[in-house]
């Protein structure tokens, strides 16, 4: 029973990562005959006897209640088919939508093609058939602002702990901010300051994984916007919804 | 005469100078770069994503679907027609088998993983060379692979076992007068290198059978070298980032920001220690 890998370092699919039957394979790897290996690329995570892969790539996989921001590329009899940066679109049903639709009802009025929107993912089938929904608190239209993608894996650090570097940059900047857990976040405000917060999500996205990652971002924002920063106060929604 | 010394003076056993990186087309979800003396590849991964026509689509899972194509301009002598061929056809769809018994797309039913090998220089060993670069781009992709694939041509040349062959010993007869065609043979072989299954074997030309047991053990030997080399530049993605991250001098955008100082050190990083892990094979075996 011998681990031959550090938490937090780097392994290719292939690599052995432990030996002996005193681990367990979790998310990312598996057990062949007394060895452990990984079958991602990504970080190791210990956690007590379980070693899983935290992966640093790859496209965007539709879970149950993430919040996502889609666009809308078609428009079907009772709904919207909505492309959401993954392999599967999703389907938004125009009764999954705050107010009553009737039928025959021109649907344009409520989303139009090209259009985004920021809504809930209800169901994911074993198939990846995703049904969305806009009947929750803050879930509707985007209107104005800019569309911007970055990989699926680093939404966790954009996002922050309980949402605190989401809130740091809204904070600092004053846009409104919406992260989707499938890479596409909606920034809206000044044009100057938006480019700081769009800015400021790239490095987030570049630098994710070394520490003291918190501090390097106020400093960064402080400095750019010259606003201080206090972070003791409430935090906001996880995907910054609120 | 016997083939006593190879063509371009490397030992019997000894493969060709590799250079490999990860990560170099951004747009793609998966890339690399990959290169045995004089034979380049690319490989870029698009995927999963939705599978047109619909009757391709699979709802157990996920395909996968190589392009290999030549360049016009990338062969050793006659301009490559471009577009596919029937060997280019047939390049595909080995790579196609060798690489998708590693992987793992039951996540991804009814989608595919497109793999395009582009081939802008060769000099025989194409298509190992493309294999070999498209593991890397498929684990850079981030898809659930059970290990990477690892890939080289052995064969005969003058009734000599030698290990990656470059285009003057694949075509030994007509460069040297006395050597005629029965004397060479050219086997390339991919292989898993934790397991070591072989997912692709093929052969031009006549070996007999002592000859080909040994070039398929000269193949197990060299299979761990280049899977380290593989490994190596998927790690060094990260620690070139990792590079610059520290210097704090990186803007905003990690990748294409290739200033002056940690533009060089990401560079120069991986061509040592690939120059060091073709030396010492040995120590490599357990990578």
């Amino acid at each position: 029973m011998t681990i031959l890998v550090q938490d937090k370092e780097v392994v290719v699919p292939g690599d052995t990562l432990a030996e002996g039957m005193g681990y367990i394979p979790g998310y990312g790897s598996y057990r062949q005959a007394t060895k452990i290996i990984a079958s991602r690329l990504g970080l190791v995570n210990v956690e007590g006897k379980v070693l899983k892969i935290i992966p640093v790539s790859g496209k965007y996989l539709p879970k149950r209640n993430d919040i996502v921001i889609g666009k809308v590329i078609d428009i079907l009899m009772m709904g919207w088919r909505v492309e959401i940066n993954s392999p599967y679109q999703a389907m938004l049903s125009s009764k999954e939508t705050p107010e009553f639709i009737e039928k025959n009802e021109d649907l344009t009025r409520y989303f139009n093609l090209d259009e985004y929107l920021v809504a809930k993912i209800t169901n994911v089938t074993s198939q990846n058939l995703v049904d969305l929904s806009v009947r929750d608190q803050g879930l509707r239209k985007l209107k104005g602002g800019r569309i911007i993608y970055v990989n699926t894996h680093k939404v966790p650090r954009i996002i922050g702990k309980k949402g605190s570097m989401v809130t740091m940059i809204k904070q600092a900047t004053g846009c409104r901010i919406i992260v989707g857990q499938n890479g596409l976040i909606w920034v809206d405000g000044e044009p100057a300051k938006e480019n700081i917060a769009v800015e400021t999500i790239m490095k987030i996205e570049s630098e994710s994984h070394y520490s003291g990652l918190t501090e390097r971002i106020k400093t960064f924002l402080e400095e750019k916007t010259g606003v201080k920063l206090d972070m003791t106060g409430e935090k906001g929604d996880y995907n910054g919804l609120q | 005469m016997v083939y006593n010394k190879r063509v371009d003076g490397r030992g019997f056993d000894e493969l060709r100078p590799i250079e490999a990186k990860a990560g170099v087309i951004p747009k793609a979800d998966g890339s690399a770069y990959f290169k045995m003396g004089k034979t380049v590849a690319y490989a870029a991964v698009y995927g999963p994503r939705e599978l047109f026509p619909k009757f391709m689509q699979d709802p157990k899972k996920g395909i996968l679907r190589v392009n290999y194509n030549m360049m016009p301009f990338s062969g050793a002598g006659e301009r490559v027609r471009p577009g596919p061929s029937r060997r280019s056809k047939e390049i595909s769809m080995v790579s196609e088998k060798a690489l998708s018994t590693v992987l793992n797309l039951d996540d991804y039913p009814n989608a595919v993983v497109d793999v395009f090998i582009e081939l802008p220089q060769t000099d025989a060993g194409s298509r190992c060379c493309g294999i070999n670069a498209a593991a890397i781009a498929l684990a850079d992709a981030g898809l659930a692979m059970r290990d990477l694939v690892s890939a080289v041509a052995v064969g005969q040349a003058d009734n000599r076992v030698i290990v990656d062959l470059n285009y003057e010993e694949e075509h030994l007869p007509e460069f040297v007068d006395h050597v005629d065609s029965e004397h060479v043979a050219d086997i390339p072989v991919a292989m898993v290198p934790s397991t070591g299954e072989i997912t692709l074997l093929q052969m031009d030309g006549i070996v007999n059978r002592e000859a080909l047991m040994e070039a398929l053990h000269k193949a197990a030997a060299a299979i761990p070298q280049i899977s380290a080399i593989q490994r190596n530049a998927l790690k060094q993605k990260f620690h070139g980032e990792t590079g610059e991250g520290l210097n704090g001098n990186n803007g905003h955008n990690g990748q294409s920001a290739g200033n002056g100082n940690s533009g060089a050190t990401t560079q120069t990083a991986p061509a040592d220690n690939e120059s060091d892990s073709t030396d010492t094979g040995a120590d490599l075996t357990q990578g």
